[in-house]
């Protein structure tokens, strides 16, 4: 199997989620004999690329051009394709993150691909890859087989390892395109950083508030806890709609969907909702004054009580323990 | 101005998602229907646009029958025309979008508009691959949108902050919750919505290139335990974390 895998980079880092690709990339050539060629798109990226051959790599290509410092999809996508056929690939690996789950469609269609997005768990069944992916915003799981010559898989971010065994370098070859004005069809002007928090997307550590927290002004003991942890701080959707926090933190089925190693939920019942976004949390902790409460069937750990009294507890807790008084 | 936009008939996001008889698919009895949530966002931007721009709205759905309450529910929040292209197969993203692409390349709308996801199989690419196949640009995951003389601003949610992307039009959009605060239909809507047209037309056929093998519910998480009930407990909590989640 010959397999391309997309490495996502931003400021020409690449980001964790490229690494997991390229790794799950190798696991599954290793299985079937077969090349992991990676390809690194940006502006300024060649002269870091080599370091994805530590990962499993055994050539990157290397696409630079002045516009493709941000991303563009229709740009992207057409160098995706092109070298996916260049190279006679039988598989595209693409991380599922937000430029990912933006690119994957459109590469499929390119390559008259099917797609299998937000894939959690791939195997090989009689030399064929069998995708996992939940549904139902995980309330199912669903495996799935891709029947078309060249198949696109795009991978949910922070369930594959990505490992480096090695400080291996892997060659970089240049790949020079002609771009035309309507490659840029779209062109990103510019990033609006949310001011240097975690996103609940990425992150591994995340608190969560919902309404049991009263007022938004108690949030600030959530923003504590998060960052006592190092964590981000995620809200329910009942929160979200009181306007006491921005809806790009809302956790569950119309928010995001999150899979950290901790997840911390404070004030929040359990709704179905909510449940779906979150319950594949590798630990989850909650704290809730109601016995009853959905939240405690997928707890872990549970603190049956009042959270404006235990949260700062717990704060200072965390803090004392980690040494950050 | 044209302005298009495509809407799903899905699960109630309260549903209990149990599998069905066949292994591969969910258990439909029992189990209600509603507008893709996000596709109410898409909506609603289209009517404002509509609005200031004038022109009209058209939503599409592909599907059975049923889909028919979904394109009422838009009918009823003040679309100009629905339009139903029957199916009842079973389709793939990339063969629920041939056909929409199929039908909207014929009407050549200026906006198309699409939910950033379904809530059923959580796809989020049906928009992406209309755009592809129709040739067109687009930007998905908008929270934000101004359309000025054939261009468009939009701002895109991606992990810590939001992309400001500049387009031209005819483009496609995807919708996330953020965008708008889409208008509850009003009781002359809904009346309204009962006696006007859903035209009904063929879908193009379409093959599937992702086959699902089987569906099963996530495994059960382990029971937990209730570490305490006030205060105290949280040492004991801190040290579960640390020396058994190993966590923190
Ligand atoms: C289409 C649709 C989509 C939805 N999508 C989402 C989604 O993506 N994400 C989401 O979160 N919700 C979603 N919801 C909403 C969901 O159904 C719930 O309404 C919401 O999750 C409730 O938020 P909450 O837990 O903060 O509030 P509540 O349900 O009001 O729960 C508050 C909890 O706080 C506890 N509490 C109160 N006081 C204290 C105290 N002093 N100390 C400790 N605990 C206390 C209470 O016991 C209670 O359990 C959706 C709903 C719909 C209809
Ligand atoms: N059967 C359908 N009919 C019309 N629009 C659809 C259909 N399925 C998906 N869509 C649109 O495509 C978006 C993304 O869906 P998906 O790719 O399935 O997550 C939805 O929010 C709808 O706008």
């Amino acid at each position: 199997m010959k397999i391309l895998a997309f490495a996502e980079q931003r400021d020409n880092k690449f980001k964790k989620p490229a690494f997991e690709v390229v790794r799950t990339a190798r696991t599954i050539a290793d299985q079937t004999g077969g090349e992991v060629i990676a390809l690194a798109v940006g502006s300024g990226i060649q002269s870091v690329a080599s370091m994805l051959g530590g990962y499993g790599a055994q050539k990157v290509l290397a696409v630079e051009d002045q516009r493709l410092g941000l991303y563009s999809s229709t740009a992207y996508a057409r160098i995706v394709a092109e070298v996916a056929r260049a190279q006679q690939v039988n598989v595209v690996m693409i991380p599922a993150t937000a430029m990912g789950r933006d690119l994957a469609p459109r590469v499929a269609v390119k390559l008259d691909a099917g797609l299998a997005v937000d894939c959690t768990a791939l195997r090989l069944e009689n030399g064929e890859i069998v995708a996992t992916r939940p549904v139902y915003a995980g309330k199912a799981l669903t495996d799935v087989r891709v029947s078309s010559e060249v198949k696109v898989f795009a991978l949910r971010p922070n369930v594959f390892t990505a490992g480096a065994d090695d400080a291996q370098a892997a060659p970089v070859e240049r790949v020079t395109f002609q771009f035309a004005e309507h490659d840029f069809a779209t062109m990103v002007k510019e990033i609006k950083q949310s001011s240097g928090k975690i996103d609940v997307a990425e992150a591994d550590i995340i608190v969560t508030g919902g309404r049991g927290l009263k007022s938004s002004e108690n949030f600030q003991m959530i923003e504590q806890l998060a960052e006592a942890l190092g964590g981000a701080i995620g809200a329910s959707r009942a929160v979200v709609d009181a306007g006491w926090r921005p809806h790009e933190e809302q956790v569950g089925q119309t928010g995001k969907t999150v899979s950290p190693s901790l997840y911390v939920a404070v004030g929040v019942s359990g709704a179905i909702q909510h449940l779906a976004g979150m319950s594949s949390s590798k630990y989850i902790v909650a704290i809730n004054k109601d016995k009853d409460a959905p939240i405690f069937q997928v707890a872990t750990y549970g603190i049956v009580g009042d959270a404006l009294e235990i949260v700062p507890a717990l704060t200072a807790e965390v803090k004392k323990l980690l040494g950050k008084n | 101005m044209k302005l298009a936009v495509c809407i799903n008939h899905v699960p109630d996001t309260a549903a209990k998602i149990n599998v069905g008889s066949d292994g591969k698919s969910i258990d439909k009895s029992g189990v209600t229907y509603i507008i893709n949530p996000y596709d109410e966002f898409a909506i609603e931007e289209c009517l404002k646009l509509k609005e200031k721009n004038g022109g009209d709205v058209i939503v599409i759905s592909l599907g059975g029958d049923t889909h028919k309450e979904t394109l009422r529910k838009a009918l009823a929040m003040g679309v100009d025309k629905a339009v139903l292209l029957k199916d009842d197969s079973i389709r793939d993203s990339f063969a629920v979008a041939r056909a929409l692409a199929d039908y909207l390349k014929e009407l050549s709308p200026d906006v198309i508009f699409f939910g950033k996801q379904s809530v059923d199989y959580d796809d989020s690419a049906v928009g992406l691959m209309v755009a592809e196949m129709l040739g067109l640009p687009s930007v998905a995951v908008v929270v934000k949108l101004e359309v000025t003389d054939g261009k468009a601003i939009a701002e895109r949610e991606i992990e810590g902050g939001q992309e400001v992307v500049e387009t031209r039009l005819p483009a496609v959009f995807t919708a996330q919750k953020g965008l708008n605060e889409p208008r509850y239909p009003s009781l002359k809507g809904i009346m309204g919505a009962k006696s006007k047209p859903i035209e009904e037309r063929a879908a193009s056929p379409a093959q599937i290139k992702v086959e699902v093998l089987g569906m099963q519910k996530p495994p059960a998480r382990p029971v937990g335990r209730i570490v305490g009930t006030d205060v105290s407990a949280v040492p004991e909590l801190v040290r579960l974390l640390h020396e058994e989640a190993k966590v923190i």
